[in-house]
This record gives structure tokens, sequence and C-alpha cells, in this order.
């Protein structure tokens, strides 16, 4: 038999951080990426990475780091694993600085860590503002040096198509398509990783990469791996609006000191610059003496979302409000988040510098993912090596990166999603190698013949389509039903609707036209594929939303939310706590989704809490 | 500097590397802040050209949108840029769109530009790790270095130095800018340091830093605006200063050989 590979999906961070693992314990390693790895959406991550390293005399310590983690999740995350990865970022950090991530540096030449959202202490080791950009190219240079040392082969531009599964139904391999030569061809591997990233592209306009369909995610669950906590959609409270997608404005701006505000005049006519201070509503500042303007992402989009259709006092009456700089010496500005400010400068064209800019919350991060587990040791932490770690529900496949679903429960916090991509890659590579140890390989050559065929087959089909409905205009359709449906304000009669319409465009999908029949670099017929995978993760989020009767983290539904309670701290209101007790109760769980032939099944599962009891989460 | 109602494309077509090509007009709806991208992205929805003829969506790459991933690298208007960052409103009509023509074709936009992934092989373009293992934190940097370094880091291998570089043809193996600048990025580093030499050799063979023809052309166009030129000279620098050393060296002698 050929030497044994493993197959990685995705070259992101939790993909090269994984291959790294395998061909450090001298594994081969084929890595497959849809566009070249070093064109990765973790370059889009800008203001940082987590680690409680307390360089800054604050007291900080990882346990601190757990516990805003959990609660900035709504006690929504696996608890093991996020106590393994808070416990492993100051390791990560280093590991980072001694690859040569250019990190901010304080004047001794430590590295500098700034503030982000949902913590008190200043946590966040930061490259600029380009740190997951940063942070991509770093492993993807080790990934190269293990490339020229022979372990790793590269399938740039080959696109994961689905699994070969054995008689048992374990994992034993991929199918995948060149989408250069649109050759379709098998990759036989001890274990496949799919870190495939998030499925923004399913919302139409979003924060993410074109590349963020979540196709692969939504082909495995159509293949039987369970999806979890699907509805859980972080909306960033800063984003630029734009006719082909909606860019970040990192929450590094308000880590250094940027502050969100509308005029106190409600449809004030006059520009932003002209505004004096005394006539500016500083909302969050007002409203969380605390955290002021670095509150949770789900806290800041909900607030500006009232702001401006409440309350009808967004910029000019409309869906906009400041995020100002104005007051930051511009060097500062420069030295720190000059990534952020030439963004907003060439695709708005102010300078934020002198001009306040204008946001509003885009769809960003999906905190759900294809479900993974883990095995936990006596310090509750996951047990490092165990096959178990990162494994989906089918053998021998596993996920990391924010295809996962671990991490973040109800709400990620800003600069955890650089850490938990690096963490569950670091995790998952020894996984593979010993679940691969644990069993023996038979000559399974007919499955993959087989699994060959059908997707031949399957694109000889879609290729035949010549219906009258265009696929891209479909995938418009579903980001705009999406976007209003399953984003900042969930209500069951408009979730019912949208799954009606899900199942419209589902219908519509079968009368498509391929609009390309070309045998070379066929984008259109792959996009076709893609579409109906997105279908299935449309329909896991909507149901999942419509289904959760109660507000979490960025699951937000008024019909269902607790009343205010009657004291700032809630804890001091016996009354409200009952309620609350009987709603965790009932809503602490993993929402799970199953791919059923009579479509999404959901079920709820018991979330452990062995490392921090839910409480209340407040900010105020 | 909106034109009315639509807007112009013409837009270089060709199925694959070895078949003629040939400009397709499109006139699109025009919309305030589009860039290149949400052109392609309408003719994908709509692919009829000008002249009311159904075609195919045209190929492109892109992914990021907010220039840091370095993939729709194209020739706008006839020079090379980023498309995300191509805004409609700035741009002379009919906006001319061709692929880079550096780099071996795939269709109409896309080309291959795994040359610029080889090159930084050859400069051996990363830290040399002991291992993943906890060894605690790297060298102490000043704030100073990290903004010399942080500015060369934000390559994002797009090629657009490539391209505009008089010195490199599509069948040629000069090395260009950025993998010049890139082994200077690791040459910096305290520990990169350690194998300086190493990195500065790639740069010194056939293709090499002495095929620069200092038109500095790349600082141009680069669209992070990283000083390439000044790179390419301290590079230069490094590499006479080094093949006077290997005159002298063992490890020279050997490596000339």
């Amino acid at each position: 038999m050929a030497e044994p590979r493993y197959t990685v999906v995705g070259g992101g961070l939790a993909g090269l951080m994984a291959v790294i693992k395998l061909a450090e314990a001298g594994k081969q390693v084929d890595l497959m990426s849809i566009v070249p790895v070093k064109r990765s959406h973790s370059v889009c991550a800008q203001g940082g990475i987590n680690g409680a390293v307390n360089t800054m005399g604050e007291g900080d310590h990882p346990d601190i780091h757990v516990k805003d983690t959990l609660r900035g999740g709504d006690f929504l995350a696996e608890q093991t694993s996020v106590k393994g990865m808070c416990y492993a970022a100051p390791g990560i950090i280093y590991m980072l600085d001694r690859m040569g991530v250019t990190f901010n540096r304080t004047p001794e030449g430590l590295l500098d860590f700034r503030r982000f959202g949902g913590t008190l202490h200043h946590r966040t080791a930061f490259a600029g503002a380009t740190t997951g950009q940063q942070l991509l190219y770093a492993l993807d240079e080790q990934v190269r040096r293990y490339e020229v040392m022979g372990r790793v082969r590269k399938f740039e531009y080959w696109e994961w198509l689905g699994m070969v599964k054995d008689g048992a139904g374990n994992c034993i391999g991929s199918v995948a398509m060149d989408m250069r030569s649109m050759e379709i061809r098998t990759f036989p591997a001890e274990a496949v990783l799919l870190a495939t990233g998030g499925p923004g592209i399913v919302f139409g306009r979003s924060t993410n990469s074109v590349i963020n369909t979540g196709t692969a995610a939504g082909r495995a669950f159509l293949e039987g791996a369970l999806y979890a906590n699907g509805e859980f959609i972080q909306v960033h409270p800063t984003a630029i609006p734009g006719e082909d997608k909606l860019r970040l404005m990192s929450e590094s701006v308000r880590g250094e000191g940027g502050r969100v505000w509308v005029p106190k005049k409600k449809g004030d006519t006059r520009r932003g610059e002209d505004i004096p201070e005394s006539e500016r509503w500083y909302f969050l500042e007002e409203r969380y003496p605390k955290y002021k303007n670095l509150v949770p992402r789900d806290v800041a989009t909900r607030e500006i979302f009232q702001v401006c259709r409440e309350l009808g006092m967004g910029i000019g009456g409309g869906d906009a409000v400041y995020l100002d700089v104005t007051h930051i010496p511009a060097p500062t500005l420069d030295a720190k988040i000059k990534g952020v400010m030439e963004i907003y400068e060439k695709f708005v064209g102010d300078d934020p510098r002198r001009i306040p800019m204008k946001i509003f919350p885009g769809m960003h991060y999906s905190m759900g993912g294809l479900w993974v587990q883990f095995q936990p040791n006596a310090d509750n932490v996951p047990e490092p090596g165990h096959p178990l770690n990162q494994q989906t529900s089918i053998p021998g496949l596993y996920a990391a990166g924010e295809v996962d679903f671990a991490f973040h429960g109800g709400n990620r916090l800003g600069a955890n999603s650089l850490l938990s991509c690096i963490y569950s890659g670091q995790l998952v590579g020894p996984s593979m190698i010993n679940y691969a140890a644990s069993r023996t390989r038979g000559e399974d050559q007919a499955y993959f013949t087989d699994a060959k065929r059908e997707w031949e087959d399957r694109f000889e089909s879609i290729r035949k389509m010549d219906g009258t409905e265009n696929p891209y205009v479909l995938a418009q359709e579903l980001g705009d039903l999406m976007t209003d449906a399953c984003t900042v304000v969930r209500v069951n009669a408009k979730l019912e609707k949208a799954l009606e319409k899900i199942g419209e465009l589902k219908d519509r999908w079968t009368r498509v036209n391929v609009l390309d029949q070309g045998a070379n670099a066929n984008r259109a017929l792959s996009f076709v594929n893609q579409l109906s995978n997105m279908f299935a993760l449309s329909e896991i989020i909507a149901k999942g939303a419509l289904l959760r009767d109660e507000s979490r983290g960025a699951h937000y539904k008024p019909e269902f939310s607790l009343p205010e309670p009657k004291t700032r701290d809630p804890n001091e209101d016996p009354e409200w706590m009952e309620l609350w007790r009987q709603r965790n109760e009932k809503w602490a769980k993993i929402t799970i989704a199953k791919h059923t032939p009579n479509g999404v099944d959901i079920s709820y599962k018991d979330l452990p809490t062995p490392v921090l009891d839910p409480e209340p989460r407040w900010y105020a | 500097m909106s034109q009315g109602q639509f807007v112009h494309l013409k837009i270089w077509r060709q199925e694959k590397r070895d078949v003629p090509g040939k400009f397709e007009e499109f006139k699109i709806p025009y919309k305030r802040g589009m860039n290149i991208i949400s052109c392609l992205m309408e003719i994908q929805r709509n692919p009829v050209t000008a002249s009311g003829s159904k075609t195919t969506p045209v190929v492109w790459d892109s992914n990021c949108l907010e220039e840091v991933c370095g993939s729709c690298t194209m020739n706008i208007n006839g020079k090379v840029r980023m498309a995300c960052s191509a805004l409609v409103d700035r741009l002379d009509q009919p906006i001319t769109l061709e692929p880079l023509k550096k780099f071996p074709l795939d269709r109409d936009l896309t080309v291959d530009r795994e040359r610029m992934f080889d090159s930084l092989k050859k400069v051996k373009a990363w830290i040399d790790l002991d291992g993943t293992h906890d060894l605690g934190p790297g060298p102490r940097q000043s704030p100073k270095d990290q903004a010399v370094r942080y500015k060369i880091s934000e390559c994002m291998t797009c090629a657009a130095c490539l391209e505009a570089c008089p010195q490199v043809s599509i069948d040629n193996h000069f090395i260009g800018a950025s993998a010049i600048a890139q082994a200077r990025l690791f040459n910096l580093h305290p520990t990169g340091a350690k194998n300086a030499d190493e990195r500065t050799r790639g740069l010194m063979g056939e293709g090499g830093i002495q095929d620069c023809g200092k038109a500095q052309n790349c600082s141009l166009v680069c669209p992070k605006e990283i000083p390439l030129t000044t790179n390419i000279t301290k590079m230069n620098l490094e590499a006479t200063k080094l093949s006077i050393k290997d005159l002298f060296t063992d490890e020279g002698q050997r490596t000339h050989k």
C-alpha cells in the first residue's frame, strides 16, 4: 500500500497549523485549497489574538480569559475546549513570535497588547491592523518549508467535493475537483480535516471573503455529519456597507479609543465633524459605563440597530452611526490601526483621521459549525493527542477553525477567532495521527472508484442544466432573505416564511442554467454545486433560529426575551433570577442539526459545565 | 465622474492558454460606490454583452475584496492594480480589463502566479523554527525594527511589481522585487539573521538580484506602498558583501563551485 497520507482541506490558520503539526511529526500531508493558501480568509482578521500573557501588570490570568470567553458566549461554548484554548494562548502567541510575526512592540522590545471587547484587560497581541494576514503568512512560511522538505503536497485551486466512506461509515478519503482542468479525483487519507471556514456568503454580502460559501460544511452535513448551534451568527457592529461586500472596521478601532455616537438631534443635517461635542450622543458609553465602547459584539450590534431602526436616530435618519477616532493623534492611529484607516480611505474616500467614519453592523462570523467532540482530562481540558479531539460525528472526519462549533458559544469575543483557529489546528494534528494509529486499513479501492464515478455523474448532469434560472441571482436572493430574517433581530413569523422561501429557491435551483459549458476553469459549474450546499446551511440556520425560543448571545428574539431585571445587577432581583434559571435550564443546550430524507432535523444536547457555572450575562 | 446610467466595460475573454482571445463589451447599470468586482458580479447575474448576445460569466480571481489577499490583480485601463480597490467613479470609460501579461493565462482574467511562490522557496522566506513546542517568547525587537519589518510583511504576493517590471517577462526567471524584499524581511529578524547568507545566495544565481534594471516601477505600482527599491538596494549591498566574503571562506567556495 502507498505511504499513508493525511488530507487537510483549507489553508487558513486552522488548516495550516494542522499541516505543521502533522508534518512536524513526520507525516505526509495533502493540503487542498480553493485558493492559493496565502490568500485564505484568515488574512481579513484585523485586530489581534488574545492571550492572558499579563505583561501589562494588570493581574490577567488564563482563568479570567476563560471566564470572559464563556460569559461572552452566554454559556453555550464547549467548556473544556475553551479552557484548553485559554491556557494554551500565551504559548501560541510566543510560538508565533518565534516564527517572526511582526507583532507591535513596547519600548522595551516586548510584545504590546491592546484592549478588545468583552474584557477589561489588555490581552490582545497585534501586528498593526492586519494581524490575521501576518499570522497566516507566518504559518504559510512554515508550511512552505515543509513543502520543500517533501512532507506537504499542495493542491491549490482544488475544491473539496465530498467524503469517501467505507462500508462501516468511516471517512477514508475525499473527492475533489481541480478548478482549472475540472478533473475529478479521489484522495485516500488516514484522516481528513475540514478547516474550511465560515458560511458568510450564505448571507450574500458580509465581511467574509468570496470563497466563504460554507460549501464543504454543507456537503459534510448532507453526508451525515452533525452540525451544531447553526443559528448563532455574529453580526459585527462596525462595517462599511458596499455593493460587493461589507468591509470590516476592526474592533481594534474601539480598542484604541474609537467612540461610537450619533447626533443628539434627530435627523441633524450637519456633517459629523461640524457637530460639537455637547451635541453628540455617545450611547454605548452612556448605557455601559464600565465597558463603554468595548461591550461584546452582539450587545454593540443590537444597540446600534436599535438606535437606527427603532429610535430613528441614525445619521440622517438612515442606517449608520459614527465611529470616531478624530480625537486620537494621527501618528498613533498609523502605528496601531493603519490597515483599517487605509481600507476606509480607499473604499469610502474620506480620511478617518479627520472625518468620523460612518458604519453599520454586518454579518461577520458563525459561532456554530460542524459538531466536534473532545476528550477531557482530569484538569478539564482536552487530553492532548486523544483521537476524539475535534472529531466530527463521522469517524475519520475532523473539523477545526470557524467550521467547528465549539469555542464561542452564543457569541464570539473579538480576537478569540485567530486563537481558536490555531489552538484547534494544534489540537487536531496529533488527534488525527493517533486515530490513524488506532485502526487498520483495508484495501478499499471500490469505495474510491464508486465515489469518483458518482461525482463525475453529478457534474455531468449539472453541466447539462439549461433552465431559466441564474445561479448567481438565486444566491443573491438567498443572501437578502437570510440577512433580513436571520441576523440581528429574529421573529418567528419571519423565520417560518424564510424557510418556505428557501424551499422555493431550492426548487428553482432544479431549473438553473449552468451558464458555461467550458471544459477549462469553469467557475459557474462549480458554483451551481456549491449553491445546493449553501441551501443546506441556510435551512440549518433558519430552522435553528425558529425553534430556539429565547434570546442568547447573538440570537435575539424579542418575542421571547426575559423582561429587564429590576436591579442593575440582576443577581439582586430574586424574581428575575428565578425566570433566568428556568430559561437557562431549558435552553442552555447545544442545537444539533441532522440531515434526514425529510430535511433538517433539530434536537438539543445537554451541555456539561465542568469549568464554570452559568450565570446571567450583564455588562451594565 | 458617474457616466449616467451605465458602466461601459471592455473585458478580455480567452477560453484557455493557447487559443486566441478577444475583447467583449458590457454595459451594466451604474450604482454609487461600485468597484470593478461589483461590475463583474453583475455580469455573472446577467451574462449578456453590450450588443445583447449571451455569453459566459467572466472568470477572474478575487477573495477578500479589501486589498489584503492579493488575488484580484489585473490590468485596468492598462495599469496593473487590484480590482477590488478600483472604484468605477475614478476610472475613465470604457474601462478595459485585461489579465496580467507576465504570467501564463488560465482563463479570461485569471493567470498562474506559481512563479512567485516558487521564488519564496528559493530565498527560504521563513524562520528556521526548532519546533512548535513551548520554548517561550521570541527575541526582543525594538518598535523601530518592527515598523521596518511590518511594512515588508504586508506584501500579499499580488504580482503587481513583477507585472510592471521591464526585466520580467513571461519566459525568463528574474526573481523580481517581491521575493527580494521578503529575503530582507527574514534577514532583518534576529533569528532569521542566522541564515541570512543562505537567503542572500538565493538571490545571487541565474535570474537573481543582479538582473534588476533599476527602473523602479515596482515601488510605483505596489498597492501596499512597500519601499521595494530601498529593499532591493539593501539586498544588493548584502549580495555584494557576501560575494566578496565567499571568496575567502570555505562555505563560499563550496557554494559557488
